[in-house]
């Protein structure tokens, strides 16, 4: 389910929606992918002060904030990063949070490797990195094991300005982008239609559940 | 008394924090509903009720953290 460009409500009152239709009807799982308009999320720990300008500042660059129900701190979502959120049941493939997790890790670095960068993970620090700059967040929410939230990637160079608006995960911690690695520009549909294909084959054709 | 457990969350989470409850102590909770949310790594975890009753006691209240197989709160079946 491909949402194109679109605000962040919305995509998550839709992420909700497909979630209860798995949960009460066992509808089969969905991948979501889509851009935002810029917007602040705050997971369930996340500390206010991360955010680094004041609200009205915020609201006159058009940046809205959301306290919503996934894990991790302070994260920044922009047109220029591919978003996808894949609303799983885990319980056709494997009922652990961990293994879940690097999954997406991996099927992110194994993207940015068809893209000639090498992608890493950082010990106890979710999420993947280029040398020490971060290019793919991950927060994630389970519920009756089905995900929801996820993954997203920096792909536009010119996005990323924006994260100097907050402390990303609680931490200092210096972004980056595929365009930024490989000194030029990418269509986010290339990125896309990879990142896609390889979270459907690790996901989609290792489970038991109906496609 | 049914006892609400951390179930097991994955290979190497030994723990996790609460960080809502859904329910009040002394509030009535159906089968299923979700009853408390956890947070381990960049997740939350929802663990739904495992009976219908009375929340009769929170034991791990919300910042706090409970090992994997320990009990989070009592649940008295009606």
């Amino acid at each position: 389910m491909d949402l194109g460009l679109i605000e962040y409500k919305k995509a998550w009152d839709l992420q909700r929606e497909v979630f209860a239709q798995i949960k009460n009807r066992g509808s089969p799982s969905t991948l979501i992918l889509c851009r935002h308009y810029p917007v602040i999320t705050l997971g369930r720990p996340a500390k206010r002060n991360n955010i680094l300008i004041p609200q009205p500042e915020l609201k006159n660059k058009g940046i809205s904030v959301y306290e919503i129900e996934r894990g991790g701190d302070v994260t920044y979502h922009g047109p220029g990063q591919l978003t996808a959120y894949p609303i799983f049941n885990l319980a056709h493939l494997k009922k652990d949070i961990h293994f879940y997790l690097r999954l997406l890790e991996e099927t992110v670095i194994d993207t940015l490797s068809s893209l000639g960068i090498y992608g890493n993970t950082s010990f106890g620090l979710t999420g993947v990195w280029v040398a020490a700059r971060k290019i793919a967040s991950i927060g994630i929410a389970i519920k009756n094991w089905i995900t929801f939230h996820g993954v997203s990637i920096n792909i536009k160079e010119a996005d990323l300005a924006n994260f100097s608006l907050i402390r990303s995960c609680d931490m200092d911690i210096e972004m980056t982008s595929v365009e930024s690695v490989i000194g030029r520009e990418i269509a986010i549909e290339e990125v896309k239609q990879i990142f896609s294909d390889k979270l459907r084959r690790v996901l989609w054709s290792k489970c038991t559940c109906r496609h | 008394m049914v006892k609400v457990h951390l179930p097991a969350l994955g290979e190497g989470i030994d723990k996790a924090t609460v960080s809502y409850w859904y329910f009040k102590a002394g509030e009535k909770v159906n089968e299923k509903d979700d009853l408390v949310e956890l947070t381990t790594d960049k997740a939350t975890f929802n663990l739904p009720s495992p009976a219908t009753g009375n929340l009769c006691e929170i034991l791990v209240h919300e910042g706090e953290t409970v090992n994997v197989g320990e009990p989070l709160g009592v649940i008295e079946e009606i």
